[in-house]
């Protein structure tokens, strides 16, 4: 049996907002097992996003310990964390996050470029990326000549490209049309059957419904664990 | 590598999008590297065109100007007091051993006359060794020998200008006969055209006869055994000061001068025209490179302004690039490459600015201004550093970013 994903054993965070100590997480106690279609749901304010940004190492949590696939990963350093979130996370957006300058192939190429493939792996992983988004044929698009479901298809890209073990989706249908939502809660729903583990926070019931398994929070608590 | 290619493409597209911003961004940059390209070249083009001049006049010479008088408090100037002699001139290339050939002049103006045309030109009378003194080169014929001294004889070898206003084109000067105050003279050498002299006069509107010549038949009757000047060359460049301390010695003692007293001649030597040549350079190289050096600073703190908007205006950019990988030192490189390709961009127009402007100049003066690699080298790796030392501060600011609010930032 391999280890879980996501191991979080009393995580807590707190930050200081206006002199003030504010404790956004407060001990947490969560393993999330490979290939697992979750969502994070709750309120605004119930720690939810910071959740997701201690998971994704993009912040790093006061109290407790957080194990990524059976490595603690509790206290790296700046760079180590870059690197991890390099190679072993994708992360999808709300307001998609593609850089305005650069074309859709560049968009998706941008996280090998830490990663350093030659130009040619590059360019052909970037391409198998959006042929699996069927965005292949914008690849050349800037992200103001697409819609808002193709950007955020493009920003699926991105998260595949460097073939992570974790894909984390920050309310990934919040800028989007139901239709649209749904088409790329479809596309999160094929990669999880590929066998990559999915994490998104909605506030959606609808989008939370689709998942295999819902945690809520609730004031930087865990207050329900709903498994389908 | 390619990483910085990428790099490099992508900094030179956020340049395209402001292009009106990025040009101004880079105009300190392309004025300071303009000045500093016109600057060495055209400094060198004037520099070795003086230096030029002077080594025409002759190599490692020395002259020894006779003093000046004094009537009622008024002085003459150099030359006016007859004091060189003849004697002296021999005296000197018998008893210093520092220098190499003496040669002496008298002068006059006089009117030339050769068949129908004539010319007002200087007379000189001298020696067989002028030439050698003076560095010059016959075109035609030979100079004055000491057999043409001993018998003080009717021959004239002319500079290029008198031949010019002498002789028609194609008819030949050598042989040719011209008559000096109604002497009559025989033709008997050219002289290579030597052009200007530092003070602009025409060294080819001369016209030599021997010193002998001169004296009893020409000008020299009123004081026989005098001359103007002594030219005299030292044996080498580095005996120059030598060959001076010598000759003053000699004539002081000759002169029958007291310890103390004011010598009544003056010996000048050459290398002191090019000594103050290059003065006059130094300080316009001094002047040019503070002109320079202020430019390529506010050309850089230019750069550093925008690059502060810059990492601002992209603070979400930074988030995106940090949260997909990028490590501190990737957004810094990035940053910093970024102010490079501006401040070198900058270095690359501003060497095509001064470079047009120092042919521009070099074409108006007529002075060489060679362009040489190593200034544009110096040039590029200039513009490089200020990228550089002004890049830095903006690229730290944005590799220290704190990614959750760059995240968030609108």
């Amino acid at each position: 049996m391999d280890a879980p994903v996501i191991r979080f054993a009393g995580v807590s965070r707190t930050y200081p907002m206006e002199g003030e100590l504010v404790e956004a997480l407060r001990g947490i106690d969560l393993e999330i097992e490979q290939g697992e279609l979750m969502a994070i749901m709750g309120p605004s304010g119930s720690g939810k996003s910071t959740m997701m940004h201690i998971a994704g190492l993009l912040d790093t949590l006061s109290r407790g310990r957080y194990e990524l696939e059976g490595e603690d990963v509790s206290s790296l350093s700046k760079n180590q964390r870059a690197d991890i979130r390099n190679r072993r996370i994708g992360f999808i957006f709300q307001s998609f996050n593609l850089l305005a300058r650069c074309s859709a192939l560049e968009n998706v190429e941008l996280p090998m470029l830490y990663h350093r493939p030659g130009v040619a792996e590059r360019r052909e992983r970037a391409m198998a990326a959006l042929e699996a988004v069927g965005m292949a044929d914008r690849a050349q698009h800037l992200p103001r000549q697409l819609s808002g479901g193709q950007q955020q298809r493009v920003a699926v890209a991105r998260a595949l490209v460097n073939r992570p073990a974790l894909i984390l989706a920050d309310e990934p249908t919040g800028n989007l049309d139901t239709r649209t939502g749904r088409e790329i809660i479809r596309l999160l729903s094929s990669l999880h059957q590929q066998g990559i583990t999915v994490v998104l926070v909605t506030h959606d019931p609808e989008v939370g419904r689709a998942m295999r398994r819902r945690i809520f929070l609730r004031d930087g608590l865990l207050e329900r664990d709903e498994a389908a | 590598m390619d990483i910085l290619g990428t790099v490099i493409r992508l900094a030179l597209r956020g340049l395209m999008a402001y292009k009106a911003r990025s040009l101004l961004t880079m105009l300190g940059i392309i004025i300071g590297i303009g000045a500093v390209i016109v600057m060495i070249s055209v400094g060198r083009g004037a520099n070795a065109s003086i230096q030029k001049q002077i080594s025409d006049l002759g190599a490692n010479m020395l002259m020894v100007y006779s003093g000046s008088t004094k009537k009622g408090g008024v002085k003459g100037g150099h030359g006016s007091k007859p004091t060189l002699r003849v004697a002296d001139a021999q005296a000197i290339a018998r008893e210093c051993p520092a220098v190499a050939e003496v040669t002496h002049i008298t002068l006059r103006s006089s009117q030339v006359v050769a068949g129908e045309k004539n010319w007002n030109t200087t007379v000189y009378g001298t020696t067989a060794s002028y030439p050698v003194v003076r560095d010059w080169r016959m075109e035609q014929g030979e100079f004055l020998t000491n057999q043409h001294m001993r018998s003080a004889a009717n021959v004239a070898v002319l500079g290029a200008t008198v031949v010019k206003n002498l002789f028609s084109p194609g008819e030949p000067a050598l042989g040719g006969k011209i008559r000096i105050n109604n002497v009559p003279f025989t033709v008997i050498g050219v002289l290579a055209s030597k052009g200007s002299d530092p003070h602009g006069r025409d060294q080819d509107d001369t016209l030599f006869v021997p010193y002998t010549t001169f004296s009893r038949k020409l000008h020299g009757r009123r004081l026989p055994g005098v001359v103007n000047v002594i030219a005299l060359s030292a044996r080498s460049k580095r005996l120059v000061p030598e060959a001076k301390r010598e000759v003053e010695e000699l004539l002081r003692q000759k002169h029958r001068i007291a310890p103390g007293a004011e010598d009544d001649f003056s010996v000048r030597a050459l290398d002191e025209y090019a000594q103050m040549a290059d003065k006059t350079m130094d300080i316009m190289t001094i002047l040019l490179t503070s002109v320079a050096a202020i430019s390529l600073v506010v050309g850089g703190i230019g750069i550093m302004n925008i690059m502060l908007v810059s990492v601002t205006e992209r603070t979400r950019e930074i988030g995106i690039r940090m949260a997909v990988g990028a490590r501190e030192r990737d957004v810094l490189v990035q940053f910093l490459t970024e102010a490079m390709t501006m401040s070198v961009l900058g270095g690359v127009l501003g060497t095509l600015l001064g470079v047009g402007a120092a042919k521009a100049v070099g074409w108006a003066t007529g002075w060489m201004s060679p362009i040489d690699v190593d200034a544009i080298l110096l040039a590029t790796l200039f513009s490089a550093g200020v990228g550089v030392f002004f890049g830095y501060y903006p690229a730290r600011q944005a590799s220290r970013m704190d990614l959750i609010e760059a995240l968030r930032y609108e």
